[in-house]
């Protein structure tokens, strides 16, 4: 018995469609949804993350019906998170389905929503999303979808998210994200090594050699993907069998 | 099939009925001691803070009728936090009392791994239950959660491990327990509901 590392697909939406773009920007239509969530749980998703990209900028509560309708699709754990500030939010996000709520840029103006989220759905529905973006040999954290830099530090703010409630880090390399040129498995080793709570690495894959050296050198729980899966470049199953072939505990049927 | 479902105001409660209406049962969710008391059936879902749970079935005076139903002999299974609740105490909320129908304290899982325990991971059988009847042995479920019950407990039909083993599945006379989420692990999951439906019929 040993726990599997994770391949999480997640749809990026600007509320009801899924988009996609390349380092945040440059955004174009990728599919419905709904579709996208049954295709993903009937072929080997370990989870399902879904974004409102759009959320951050204007508040749409379309949102709220596709995480319904997705949900419907699952039988699998559904993260959901996009310009989540409140805990009202947050709420109205777990009643709409997700297991799971990620928050970013509001988690770095106010740490505390992280203990408040904590106390209320408890530490593993806390996903504390981070984006990482290479200066001067560290990484620093950004937000608002990566358009406005902070004086933090990565690791130092996976450390405090964690104790403050986090359950998860979602980390996404902001150098890596839309490339297609592999996860930055050293900033994925340095934050996953330096915290407590399981680690999901994001941007940058593309072949199933990333995604085993994520899990290897880049010592992630869970590896997440949107466009090799959605544009059907990279099956999940496959991709297991490599990882499993390769030496990685996968979930794949038996 | 009719299933009572305890609605505290935990976060899966929507996904485990989802899950339970697609297999065919009639779902009744809700807080009223009267009719928890009057079920056939009952599902304890949970997720989160087990001192959550506690202070929820307590505030709305459902402890008392939970465990006359149980028993009187009514099915039931608990899930996640729904079976740490079974115990008599846990170190996540050691000033509340468990229901205590079973021995015991559930404790937190070791330091030297990942907590909580997130993912999906196997089981082991220790001895033969209704719940894994034709589940394949290599199945993966999905866990979340950072304490457990203890791997010796005479109850305990499947263990898994994360840092050490515990309670996976328990199954003792009327109470049935798992550790995982059946509703959040695939075909597998739903097998377990499934096997845990027809044992209540």
């Amino acid at each position: 018995m040993s726990l599997a590392r994770r391949i999480i697909p997640c749809l990026d939406t600007d509320g009801a469609r899924v988009v996609k773009g390349v380092h945040f920007e440059g955004l174009r239509d990728a599919g419905d949804p709904v579709e996208l969530a049954a295709r993903y749980n009937a072929g080997g998703a370990d989870e399902l993350v879904v974004l409102d990209i759009a959320a951050a900028r204007d508040n749409r509560p379309t949102f709220l019906e596709t995480i319904r309708r997705v949900a419907e699709q699952l039988s699998i754990p559904l993260t959901a998170g996009g310009g989540i500030r409140s805990l009202e939010a947050a709420r109205a996000v777990v009643r709409a389905g997700a297991d799971k709520i990620t928050v970013n840029t509001a988690a770095v103006e106010r740490p505390e929503l992280l203990s408040e989220l904590s106390a209320e759905f408890g530490a593993q529905a806390v996903v504390l999303a981070i984006d990482a973006k290479r200066e001067a040999g560290r990484w620093q954290v950004r937000i608002r979808g990566g358009r406005e830099a902070t004086n933090l530090d990565a690791e130092d703010w996976a450390q405090r998210g964690v104790e403050m409630g986090a359950g998860e880090i979602l980390l996404t390399s902001m150098d890596r994200d839309g490339t297609q040129s592999g996860f930055d498995t050293e900033l994925t080793a340095a934050i996953s090594n330096g915290v407590s709570a399981p680690v999901i690495a994001s941007g940058g894959a593309k072949l199933p050699a990333h995604f085993l050296e994520v899990f290897t050198r880049g010592a992630a729980d869970a590896a997440l993907a949107a466009s090799i899966f959605h544009d059907q470049v990279q099956s999940i199953r496959a991709l297991k069998e490599f990882l499993r072939e390769s030496g990685v505990e996968v979930r794949l049927p038996c | 099939m009719n299933v009572t479902l305890i609605d505290y105001g935990a976060g899966n409660v929507p996904s485990v009925e989802r899950a339970l209406r697609r297999l065919g049962a009639q779902v009744e969710t809700t807080n009223l001691p009267e009719k928890i008391a009057a079920a056939h059936s009952l599902v304890l879902p949970g997720v989160g803070h087990c001192a959550a749970l506690i202070a929820a079935l307590d505030a709305h005076s459902l402890r008392q009728p939970l465990i006359e139903a149980i028993g009187r002999g009514a099915a039931f299974l608990g899930i996640c936090l729904g079976l740490q609740a079974l115990y008599e105490s846990s170190d996540e909320a050691p000033t509340l009392p468990g229901l205590g129908l079973l021995p015991g304290r559930v404790t937190r899982l070791p330091e030297n791994v990942k907590l909580p325990h997130m993912g999906w991971n196997t089981l082991k059988t220790i001895r033969a239950t209704r719940l894994l009847d034709s589940v394949p042995s290599c199945a993966y479920f999905y866990f979340a959660h950072s304490f457990a019950a203890p791997a010796a407990a005479q109850e305990c039909a499947a263990v898994s491990e994360h840092g050490r083993e515990f309670v996976a599945v328990l199954e003792k006379e009327n109470i049935c327990a798992v550790q995982f989420h059946p509703e959040k692990s695939g075909a597998a999951g739903e097998q377990v509901l499934r096997n845990f439906l027809r044992a209540a019929a």
